[in-house]
């Protein structure tokens, strides 16, 4: 059943103050580790490679200065100055002392952030598209239905041990941002007779089994919304799997059972749990529509912006690359990449979240979105202010025009922090970003999406890049496979794996060969790799990949 | 990591955890737990290394997750012998932070002391 907490600080000061006795019995030898370990990752930390991890939750993504703000100050008080945006629009922080993380939470629960749900067989974060309620091309706000869907599913009770973690995404527009098929829920506003509401996808995850979803639903209601979901996931909490952790994701139980099977266990679940919902979500749903009010946006002229493009070519490559359409005419989306070439992917310093903080005040409507891709967005921003904007970012290292190119890579942290990890996959990242800034082929390669995770958990979404790469443990040595022809946006397909793995030195001489491979058999420069991948299948790119060796 | 791992004079091993309060990495030495690799105990014997593998998990109030793991005897101290160990000693390779900043405290240490 689902009750409306208008703003939960309370809730999250008092799950604060819960964690702060939880290490305080920890710290005095009444919980021991087996006993402490549940309670800290419901609370999102981690004990990871070299300490512990703390992951806070980004609803969907969105942000506001202040939170930003109180970002920038963890990473200083509590960390070594920096924090990272992860594919699931959250952030990390890699270095908190566990006798200092209490203050951390007691700190985010000033400004109603918070690090629950954020590990665990729970409902994580709800994900969205990162230019919601911007973009051209929406049919309409994600954001009221995935903040429903986020305040519903804070302390599910029913929800909170799952057979395993559960990931809902959604989107509103045209173009598919949010990844819905890689999910185990995931949502597309459309449109039908003139009544607005859901296709409904279930079974999509990547991992060790990676698998697209399947639609469940060609439409359901808006106002059904909960009780479909609530029917989906209280089929999969009693038929999904408890025997093996690595079959119990939803994907396998709508995979072993049968999607028809598993539909209609849920339709008949669903039509019973209708009843119990008595109208307090739609309530609910309308105050998050005003919520999410567009802000009041203004009709000036943008002939500065235009004059700035024309005679400044470095602005103008930014904003050919670095802007997306936006619904309201003079305004733009700004893609602020945390992919300087040489950096940590989606590493971001507490002077750059103030940066972004203060940008957003000025210029953004005080509003600020972490993208999956692990950059942030300044959603709404009218052109004439780009300049202003460009010449700030510029200052701090953060106008880099390489939004959708080959640096604009999605990395894991791989063996330099995590616990799971079989391999690097940072340095992998950096170094392939840097080769082809120096010699000078990332503009004429045009766009391109590379993925990296360091072992099959995938959390670098490899499986979905158009170049995926995955770390691995071959016999005490780093060794890389390399997957080609996955996309997440237009066709989703799960990349297929091209050969022999390289070991770590041999990465980006591969990718350097596979690259140059393109730039020869595509048609012309607007041709994308993926699309010429998609025309002329792998053989050529294996080949480039797997030289015969010469013959003497 | 799962496999158990046992310690003999021709493959010895070191046990390693984390520092239950901050976090970072500590080695079992012979007056405790340091974060200096290099001044690891060595085991060659199961035996003792079983028994102090129970004494570690009983300083559950100091470290987490202690467990053994293979080292080779080098010039220094022990050295990890799987890359994942060596990681554990260095520290990301991204960033200056972690077990490397206590090695050069060390090294500044050492140098200041001659
Ligand atoms: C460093 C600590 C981390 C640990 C221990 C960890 C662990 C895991 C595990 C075990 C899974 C697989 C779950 C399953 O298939 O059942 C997973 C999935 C995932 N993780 Fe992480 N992860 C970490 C960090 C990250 C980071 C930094 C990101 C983003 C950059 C991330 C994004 C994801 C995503 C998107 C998935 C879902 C893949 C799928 O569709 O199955 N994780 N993680
Ligand atoms: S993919 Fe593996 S190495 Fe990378 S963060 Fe996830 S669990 Fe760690």
């Amino acid at each position: 059943m689902f009750d409306v907490r208008p703003v939960d600080t309370d809730y999250v000061r008092h799950r604060a103050a819960q964690f702060r006795a939880q290490v305080e019995r920890r710290l005095d030898g009444s919980l021991t580790e087996d006993e402490f370990r549940p309670l800290r990752l419901m609370n999102g930390v981690y004990l990871q490679l070299h300490a512990y991890m703390l992951r806070i939750a980004i609803p969907y993504g969105t942000i506001n200065p202040d939170q930003m703000r109180m970002l920038a100050h963890l990473a200083e008080a509590h960390d070594k100055g920096y924090g990272h945006w992860t594919t699931r629009q959250n952030i990390q922080f890699n270095w908190p002392k566990l006798v200092e993380i209490p203050d951390m939470l007691d700190k985010l629960a000033s400004v109603g952030m918070h690090a629950i749900q954020t590990s665990g067989n729970t409902i994580r974060n709800v994900t969205t598209d990162a230019f919601a309620g911007a973009a051209a091309d929406e049919y309409l706000d994600p954001r009221p239905y995935a903040e429903l869907l986020r305040s519903w599913s804070t302390d599910h009770a029913e929800f909170q041990f799952l057979p395993r973690k559960f990931k809902i995404a959604i989107t509103g527009a045209a173009k598919d941002r949010a990844l819905v098929q890689a999910h185990d829920i995931g949502l597309r506003l459309i449109q039908k007779d003139g009544q607005t509401g859901f296709e409904v996808w279930v079974g999509g995850g990547l991992g060790r089994t990676p698998m697209l979803g399947k639609v469940i639903r060609d439409f359901l209601p808006e106002a059904d919304l909960l009780a479909y979901i609530e029917a989906i996931i209280s089929t999969y909490n009693l038929s999904g799997r408890r025997d093996n952790k690595y079959k119990a994701r939803i994907k396998i139980t709508v995979h072993e059972r049968g999607l028809d099977v598993f539909k209609a266990e849920v339709e008949e679940e669903f039509a019973n749990r209708r009843r119990d919902f008595h109208g307090a979500d739609r309530e609910a749903l309308a105050i998050f529509k005003d919520r999410f009010a567009a802000p009041a946006f203004r009709n000036a002229p943008t002939d500065g912006y235009e004059a700035e493009r024309a005679k400044n070519g470095a602005f103008r490559s930014w904003t050919d690359t670095n802007l997306h359409p936006h619904k309201v005419d003079g305004y733009a989306s700004v893609i602020v990449t945390f992919k300087t070439h040489g950096e940590t992917p989606g590493d971001a310093s507490a002077d750059q979240m103030r940066l972004l903080a203060d940008l957003a005040e000025q210029y953004g409507h005080a509003d600020l979105r972490v993208t999956h891709d692990q950059n942030v967005v300044l959603p709404h921003v009218h052109k004439s202010d780009l300049p202003a904007i460009y010449a700030a970012l510029q200052k701090a290292g953060l106008a880099v025009a390489n939004a959708g190119l080959t640096s604009d890579i999605i990395a894991c942290p791989g063996m330099d922090y995590c616990a799971l990890a079989t391999a690097r996959s940072i340095p992998i990242a950096q170094e392939i970003a840097t080769h082809f800034k120096n010699n000078g082929l990332e503009d004429e390669i045009g766009k391109l999406n590379i993925r990296i995770s360091g072992c099959i958990n995938a959390c670098g979404h490899h499986h979905l890049g158009h170049i995926g790469i995955l770390g691995l443990d071959r016999a005490g040595v780093e060794n890389y496979q390399i997957t080609l022809g996955g996309d997440g946006y237009d066709i989703p397909a799960i990349g297929e794996r091209a050969g022999a793995g390289f070991p770590y030195d041999q990465v980006v001489p591969a990718v350097d060969r596979l690259l140059r491979a393109y730039l020869e058999v595509r048609a012309d420069a607007s041709e994308r790799f993926i699309d010429a991948y998609r025309r002329l299948g792998p053989a050529p790119f294996k080949a480039a990949l797997y030289p015969e060796p010469a013959h003497a | 990591m799962s496999k158990a791992f046992v310690p003999t004079a021709a493959k010895p091993g070191v046990i390693t955890a984390n520092d239950l309060r901050e976090g970072h990495n500590v080695w079992m030495c012979e007056d405790g737990w340091t974060a200096d690799p290099a001044r690891a105990t060595l085991f060659e014997d199961e035996a003792i290394a079983d028994l102090a593998l129970l004494k570690a998990v009983g300083q559950s109030n100091l470290v987490v997750g202690p467990y053994l793991v293979e080292a080779r005897r080098g010039p220094n101290g022990p050295e990890p012998t799987h890359f994942r160990e060596a990681f554990r000693q260095r520290g990301p390779s991204n960033y200056f932070h972690g077990i490397q900043t206590v090695k050069q405290a060390v090294t500044q240490t050492e140098a200041s002391n001659v």
